[in-house]
């Protein structure tokens, strides 16, 4: 059967398979996007299997060297490569394993016979966009449903998608909601990229940063209010390492901050995380 | 005969099955797992009890409801934080539109398509729109009552140990009671078109594990007891289960009475069919299903029998808390510092969290078990048993019913190799 419509294909590595579950989950309309395209490849989801496709979707990290081939096989084939949610476009939540050693992680995991394990697990937590070029980043932890139509829609017109780049507390206002540091928390909305519609601070909660950071985070006002609310930037990058940690920005804070932690501490360890 | 398939297809990860048939002789049938691993047990130690909930969740994105409920109950045991009744009452709650939800989408989306002879459900959007519409609308409903509740399904927002960061908006909850007592036709509908369906015939009796409550049939909380006699307290499950490592896995097996043990729908039914909500039950008898059942691919007749029982007790519960109205509640606080264990039925099995927590409340220990890693050992048995039983059939074919038999425990494989 030949047709003229453009091939897609879902593909994931180290991940939950949420941002999948997301998009399957649009329910009526997805089947309505579904009619200018045609899936060739959605292991979660179907049995047949294409090698050749137009778009990739691709969800997850790259955690181990073993896996970078089958990546790169998938940029060779497509035309289009998008990042599907924070696992690939920023490592996920568990890049923030990159802040203990592999073989300490592995013990922990397999005990005496970590050491068969290895060489298969070998590498950093990373985004796909360490090892393949990446045409569009979807961000989220999951993606945004509303987001991932729009950005096919963009792909099949061939026109550019703008990824949103202002920070969380743009939408959270324009919703109307109460600042989270005015409730006495700590929240990562004034840096951290938004299209989420503020989904977590709408429900009482705050910001954890799972787009990441905006491109050019304005550091100084984000600073203003911290001091505000009598923090310091050290109280937040814990939480910044969940999604962020290879950020280069957030691993320059967070040496600042272990070192004057480690200052104000003694021989105490750094530990993660915002104060409780 | 050599069997390989590499990544078997829907399903949740990455698994491949090898077999090799030599003269009628089953020399070797397994379920390869491959999958990354991410070590969440090892990046959690140093989190405050409020962040070990939100990223705990991500270990699945599936049975994320399944992942936080266990999580915030470990972290709830191990901080000495009482929750309250209507606290408990939404954790039921939770669990019966995750259950809906998930069981949904491995039966209609996953599952169905097997038994119509087709490679996915995509076919059917033209062959039969209004079946697919159906299924996107029970899978949506159980859905849409998780956004109402915690403001997301993957992954939860307002879920916090103790309680919630916000409480679900009546008129909302009023809305899904409505839709709920709407897939009461659906059900029906379904038992139609399950009744023109056909499983293979197979039978294999094996250790059915499962949590139990006293009072009702349990999702959340309860002891954990098998078919080979046995309950322990969830404090105590390293009494009984036992997880080691094979030579063909990332993910660990597990073995409790005997060297392999089911856990899921299947499991859950045989042990507490009683308990299932009466219209469950006649459900059962209208399918056929007479407990115990030994037949593993019966585990998707057995996901549907709980997808109405979760239905039915969903409503209840929403009555209930419409009934008493939800109400503003504070997070009760931290009374001590220690170890806790957290149990779920999620709808793939048996989900344990252990959590140990230091004296200013930062996650020092976790210990995750997985429901499909207490399958792994359970899927080998059963391969080579049906696989024996085929193993004249024509390759294809033994192909298919052994990636049959794996999707049939709806596997979980990344969640396991978390």
């Amino acid at each position: 059967m030949v047709s003229d419509k453009p091939r897609v294909a879902f593909f994931d590595f180290a991940c939950c398979e949420g941002c999948q579950l997301t998009v399957l989950s649009i329910g009526l309309p997805l089947i309505d996007v579904l009619k200018h395209v045609d899936i060739v490849t959605w292991r979660e989801a179907m049995s047949e299997k294409s090698d050749e496709f137009d778009i990739a979707f691709v969800e997850g990290s790259i955690c181990r060297d073993s896996d970078v081939p089958r990546l790169k096989k998938i940029r060779e084939k497509a035309k289009l490569v998008v990042a599907l949610g924070s696992c690939a476009a920023l490592g996920g939540p568990h890049v923030s394993a990159n802040r203990f050693e592999k073989s300490e992680l592995l013990t922990l995991v397999y005990g005496e016979e970590a050491g068969r394990f290895a060489a298969g697990e070998a590498g950093e937590v990373r985004p796909i966009g360490d090892e393949i070029e990446v045409d569009v980043s979807i961000y989220g932890c999951p993606i945004n449903a509303d987001e991932f139509v729009s950005v096919l829609k963009h792909l099949l017109l061939g026109r550019p998608y703008r990824v949103p780049n202002e920070a969380v507390c743009y939408e959270c206002k324009l919703n109307g909601y109460e600042c989270v540091y005015d409730k006495g928390m700590i929240c990562l909305g004034p840096v951290t990229r938004c299209g989420c519609n503020a989904i977590c601070t709408s429900r009482g909660h705050r910001c954890f940063g799972c787009r990441g950071l905006v491109d050019d985070p304005n550091v100084n006002a984000a600073k203003d209010v911290l001091e505000e609310h009598d923090y310091t930037l050290e109280h937040i990058i814990g939480m910044f390492q969940i999604y962020s940690q290879r950020a280069p920005r957030v691993k320059e804070l967070a040496e600042s901050a272990a070192e004057s932690d480690a200052k104000k501490k003694g021989s105490e360890p750094w530990r993660f995380g915002s104060t409780t | 005969m050599e069997i390989r398939v590499d990544h078997v297809t829907r399903v949740e990860g990455h698994g491949n099955i090898l077999a090799s048939i030599k003269d009628g002789k089953v020399e070797r049938a397994i379920l390869e797992v491959v999958e990354a691993n991410r070590f969440f047990e090892g990046f959690l130690r140093g989190r405050s009890h409020e962040e070990v909930a939100h990223i705990a969740t991500r270990i699945c994105g599936i049975c994320a409801m399944s992942h936080s409920s266990a999580s915030v109950q470990a972290s709830e045991h191990a901080l000495g934080i009482e929750i309250t009744e209507q606290t408990a009452l939404l954790r039921r709650l939770i669990m019966d539109a995750e259950m809906v939800s998930s069981h949904a989408l491995h039966v209609y989306f996953l599952v169905a398509p097997d038994l119509l002879g087709l490679k996915s459900v995509i076919p059917l959007v033209e062959k039969a729109p209004d079946t697919v519409k159906l299924a996107f609308r029970v899978k949506l409903t159980g859905y849409d009552l998780a956004d109402v509740l915690v403001g997301r399904h993957t992954h939860p927002v307002a879920v916090v140990p103790g309680g919630y960061t916000s409480m679900p908006d009546p008129t909302a909850l009023a809305q899904m009671r409505d839709r709920f007592i709407g897939l009461r036709d659906d059900m029906k509908t379904t038992i139609g078109i399950l009744k023109t369906l056909e499983l293979p015939a197979f039978e294999r009796e094996t250790e059915y594990v499962s949590l139990q409550q006293p009072d009702h049939y349990s999702f959340y909380g309860g002891d954990i007891v098998s078919t080979d006699g046995g309950r322990v307290s969830p404090d105590d499950y390293l009494d009984a289960i036992q997880e080691f490592l094979v030579p063909h896995s990332t993910a660990k097996h597990s073995r409790w009475n005997r060297d392999s043990y089911m856990v899921g729908a299947l499991a859950r039914v045989n042990n507490n069919w009683k308990q299932l909500h009466p219209k469950a039950q006649k459900v059962m008898e209208e399918l056929g299903f007479k407990p115990p059942v030994y037949n593993t691919f019966m585990n998707n007749v057995a996901q549907f029998i709980e997808t109405v029982h979760a239905i039915e007790d969903a409503i209840e519960l929403m009555e209930k808390l419409l009934a008493r109205g939800i109400k503003e509640e504070e997070v009760p606080p931290i009374t001590r510092h220690g170890r806790g264990v957290g149990v779920v039925e999620a709808p793939r099995g048996l989900l344990i969290h252990d959590y140990t927590y230091d004296d200013g409340a930062r996650l020092v220990k976790a210990n995750c078990i997985i429901p499909t890693n207490q399958n792994y050992a359970n899927i080998d048995r059963d391969l080579e048993a049906l696989a024996a039983q085929i193993a004249n059939q024509p390759k294809e074919d033994v192909e298919l019913k052994l990636e049959m038999m794996v999707r049939a425990y709806d596997p979980c494989i990344s969640c396991s190799v978390h």
